[in-house]
């Protein structure tokens, strides 16, 4: 299992900037932007790209 | 070891609940397909390729409604999926699901339902203050209302009446519970608890989504049989079966079918995505169906 602490670059595509990510993400998985605080959805790992995330909708959940 | 699975997990989002399956699945060397639904197109002639060849669909969506046709469409191709069309039918709706309890003499909370908001406003007067108002469809506790007098009831239903969704006319009364400021969350696998948790809060919401205190909860002989009444009411499979302590006995007041485990993960020493895959593996591997 990967460490949890491990992380890589990537791009966030709200601000532009650069931000770290766990290296073990998923397509699919959902990140909080350390700098704005947004949802960013992992589309694609290699290399990890982030796009905007769904906002949540109402039928969502259990 | 027993035979490798090909397990399809259908998702539009990878929670920590998916994470932690496809950890536990990939550990035993299953071959794990990621199927992101919101890319599929589905045939009502043919599956999608992403299909070919599973042996078993977990449906993980997010999204009622897509869980509504995903599990129906699968079933129509023939290809097992988890949870039955059936159940995340009867779940997906609390309406359905306070029926199914009633009708399998699971104890479940006092309800009525009302199509208008006069009517509605009669089911509360009848009930008494406290009263809780709940959206037919919806979850992790969100428009949620406790009803604590006349002139909020009518507030709430006149906005409810005028700004929702068709589904939001359809009034869905509960009693209100004196739970001790607790509920039970348990996980369980065709009626057989995987592990239990109390949700603690000083909210009148207990979900843990709300932030309720989660600790381990050692299940008796009584909730033991409500867990399986329930399971098997609503046509059984991976549930999330939420109880409350009444005294004397319990009540159930909904069946999850979409259920989320990394909170229950976290504080039971059980595994539970293992045991997830145990289950699997007992099911759906070749000549289990």
């Amino acid at each position: 299992m990967t460490d949890d602490s491990e992380t890589v670059v990537a791009t966030d595509p709200v601000t532009g900037e650069e931000i770290d990510v766990p290296a073990d993400v998923e397509v699919g998985e959902i990140i909080d932007s350390p700098i704005t605080g947004a949802e960013l959805e992992v589309v694609a790992v290699d290399p990890i790209t982030l796009e905007e995330a769904p906002e949540l909708e109402e039928d969502w959940g259990e | 070891m027993s035979d490798s699975l090909t397990v399809g997990i259908l998702y539009s989002r990878i929670r920590r609940d998916e994470k932690l399956l496809l950890e536990a699945l990939r550990e035993r060397d299953h071959d794990v397909r990621k199927i992101d639904v919101r890319k599929e197109r589905f045939d009502i002639e043919k599956p999608p390729e992403a299909f070919e060849d599973v042996d078993v669909l977990i449906d993980r969506c997010l999204s009622t409604s897509r869980s509504l046709y995903i599990t129906r469409f699968a079933e129509s191709y023939g290809i097992p999926i988890v949870n039955s069309a059936e159940t995340a039918q009867v779940c997906a709706d609390k309406a359905h699901n306070s029926l199914a309890l009633k009708e399998a003499g699971v104890p479940t909370p006092r309800t009525e339902v009302a199509f208008t908001k006069e009517t509605a406003l009669e089911i509360v007067e009848s009930f008494g203050y406290p009263c809780v108002l709940k959206p037919v469809i919806g979850s992790w506790g969100r428009l949620m209302a406790k009803i604590d007098s006349r002139d909020a009831a009518e507030a709430i239903f006149e906005h409810k009446a005028t700004l929702g969704h068709y589904e939001h006319k359809v009034f869905y009364i509960q009693e209100f519970v004196e739970k001790g400021g607790r509920d039970i969350r348990v996980v369980a696998l065709d009626g057989e608890p995987v592990a239990a948790m109390v949700r603690s809060s000083d909210h009148w919401l207990t979900n843990a989504a709300k932030g309720a205190e989660t600790a381990e909860f050692e299940l008796d002989d009584r909730a033991l049989e409500l867990v399986k009444k329930a399971s098997d009411a609503v046509g059984g499979g991976l549930l999330g079966v939420d109880l409350m302590e009444t005294g004397d006995d319990y009540t159930v007041h909904e069946v999850n079918h979409n259920v989320e485990f990394k909170a229950l993960d976290g504080v039971v020493e059980e595994n539970v995505p293992a045991r997830l895959v145990d289950w699997l593996e007992e099911n759906y591997a070749e000549g289990e169906q």
